[in-house]
């Protein structure tokens, strides 16, 4: 294919994403928007106004970041992990397979498509939290950096899981039960100086804690960890987690007999 | 010369260690009405499932058009235009997006997507449901637009995998109308169906393919030559009298004696047949064969 042809391609695959999760909007932008609202009010206002202050800011400015990181992890791997696993089911993912579009555009497409859904979800989190919350923006760029790195990551990591998927049951499974404890224990509600000296050494292990961290750090400044650390290893699952999707699309795996 | 499609020993092995592909040799040529045809389970589609990219060979040589697809697989993809078995679109876009949607993945650019997709639709009577969700149509409907959507890239070559099964019969003859006219024009054809009457009366070339070999690949005409007996039945106007017979030939009466088959070896007449009845005043009111002839000899190639 040309390069044109290969844009063409790309494109098409991308905007097929975003019309899928636009379309079905009260399964994939509203629910966010509810859960992340709930706990702004809740554990933000509610309960964080006895926690008092975590790491010089108030509770609710503190947890913001790790809930609008949170919703964007679990929307960009849900999204791809649900859609192709859907391709798969209903055998339209065979539209692509029979086409010359090379296995790295399918690829880097539904990617992109998982981002577009985790970054229209952050943004709308984010908007809902200004409702509770002043935010302060430390830095535009990392902010801006670390959750597009996170968004693609996870994408992938849902890509992977479609591909590995027979079932319906085997595309939740990841979430529930690797996603959103790794989730609630990367940072989210807390920083890990709170934990026993063993704990903060397991919850470093946890790679939503980087994440979670190096966000945290773009808007308010504050981070448990080393930022560029964080950066290091996003980038580092992101090389692997894209080699691994390519080579098992390559090999045909789950798709092709 | 190049062929449309060359394969040659082609095998596939599946995971459980079924052998659906024995190390098949088939040649189409170029603007052929190509006929595929086997029992379930034959090897049909596992073949058609290589040329597509949806079945990974095990061994063998596949070239589309003189490409060769290990070696350039996306340029062999462009040549085929692929209509499967089953229902294989997204059943929640639009009919209009199904086939827009198709034509991107083949690097073709939005506005002649969208002109082709009026063309194909609009040949294929489905124009007025461009903006339904294509879970909404009929069968026969769901059928066309898989036949939009294969030719949206305007390939030279268009397999249709039963294309026919469970349409009725007015949607199938326009459908076969259709498709007629684009080989006409110069597209390729494969086919596999069921339908036997359907492949003597459509296709020049046929391969027989069992139990993951080819038993037979020769023209219809050809194939149809080696016919040794076919069975005719006769409508009579009055009924025979009892105990009539046909001399050199096997007859077999119904009931009130008014219908007749008659098993006609090769190189007997038929004229024969008339004459004795015309003896006893006895005429013919309609004659048709028992059983597709195309079918006779399947049944016989398959059985071996």
């Amino acid at each position: 294919m040309k390069n044109s042809e290969i844009w063409v391609a790309f494109y098409t695959i991308l905007v097929r994403e975003i019309r899928r999760f636009t379309r079905i909007w009260p399964q994939t932008l509203l629910p966010p928007a509810i859960t992340m609202t709930l706990y702004f009010a809740i554990f933000g206002n509610l309960i964080g106004d006895r926690i008092g202050e975590m790491g010089g800011f108030s509770y609710m400015q503190y947890i913001v970041p790790g809930l609008i990181m949170m919703s964007v992890i679990t929307n960009s791997y849900s999204n791809v992990s649900s859609s192709f696993f859907s391709a798969k089911f209903q055998h339209s993912v065979q539209e692509l397979l029979v086409s010359p579009t090379p296995n790295w555009v399918i690829l880097m497409g539904y990617t992109l498509g998982g981002v577009a859904r985790g970054l229209c979800v952050g943004l709308i989190v984010t908007v809902l939290s200004l409702f509770f919350t002043h935010l302060a923006l430390e830095s535009l760029f990392l902010t801006i950096l670390v959750v597009c790195l996170t968004a693609i990551m996870f994408s992938l990591g849902g890509f992977v899981n479609a591909i590995y998927a027979r079932s319906f049951d085997d595309v939740s499974i990841v979430p529930t039960f690797i996603l959103t404890p790794l989730t609630y224990l990367g940072g989210v509600f807390y920083s890990i100086d709170l934990l026993p000296d063993f704990w903060q050494s397991v919850s470093l292990l946890n790679p939503v804690l980087y994440m979670v961290n190096a966000f945290r750090y773009g808007i308010l400044g504050v981070s448990d960890i080393n930022v560029y650390w964080a950066l290091v290893i996003v980038c580092v699952f992101i090389v692997v987690l894209f080699g691994f999707g390519l080579r098992l699309l390559n090999q045909g795996k789950g798709i092709r007999s | 010369m190049t062929y449309a499609i060359e394969i040659s020993d082609l095998k596939k092995r599946y995971d459980s260690g079924f052998e659906a592909l024995k190390g098949i040799d088939l040649k189409v040529e170029k603007g052929d009405f190509f006929a595929l045809l086997g029992p379930n389970g034959a090897g049909k589609s596992t073949t058609i499932g290589i040329l597509c990219s949806l079945v990974n060979k095990t061994s063998g040589n596949v070239s589309i058009f003189g490409t060769n697809i290990d070696k350039d697989f996306a340029k062999a993809k462009k040549y085929l235009g692929v209509v499967p078995q089953e229902f294989n679109f997204n059943v929640f876009e639009t009919v209009f997006n199904v086939v827009v949607t198709q034509a991107g993945f083949y690097g073709i650019s939005r506005s002649v997507a969208e002109e082709r997709a009026e063309k194909y639709l609009k040949q294929l009577d489905l124009w007025d449901k461009r903006n339904d969700q294509s879970r909404m149509l009929s069968g026969g409907m769901k059928r066309r637009l898989m036949i939009a959507r294969a030719l949206i890239h305007e390939p030279e070559v268009l397999i249709l995998d039963e294309p026919t099964a469970g349409v009725d019969i007015e949607l199938r003859r326009s459908m076969w109308e259709f498709i007629k006219k684009l080989n006409e024009q110069g597209t390729t054809i494969i086919l596999t169906t069921h339908y036997l009457e359907e492949a003597e009366q459509l296709c020049r070339n046929i391969a027989i393919i069992n139990a993951g070999e080819i038993v037979e690949n020769t023209s219809v005409k050809a194939l149809l030559k080696t016919l040794n007996q076919e069975t005719f039945i006769l409508d009579l106007d009055t009924s025979l009298p009892n105990g009539w017979a046909l001399p050199g030939f096997s007859v077999v009466m119904s009931k009130d004696a008014s219908t007749i088959e008659v098993e006609v070896i090769k190189g007997q007449s038929i004229n024969a047949i008339f004459q004795a009845l015309d003896a006893i005043s006895v005429n013919v009111v309609s004659m048709r064969n028992k059983s597709n002839r195309l079918e006779e000899l399947f049944v016989k190639l398959i059985k071996g």
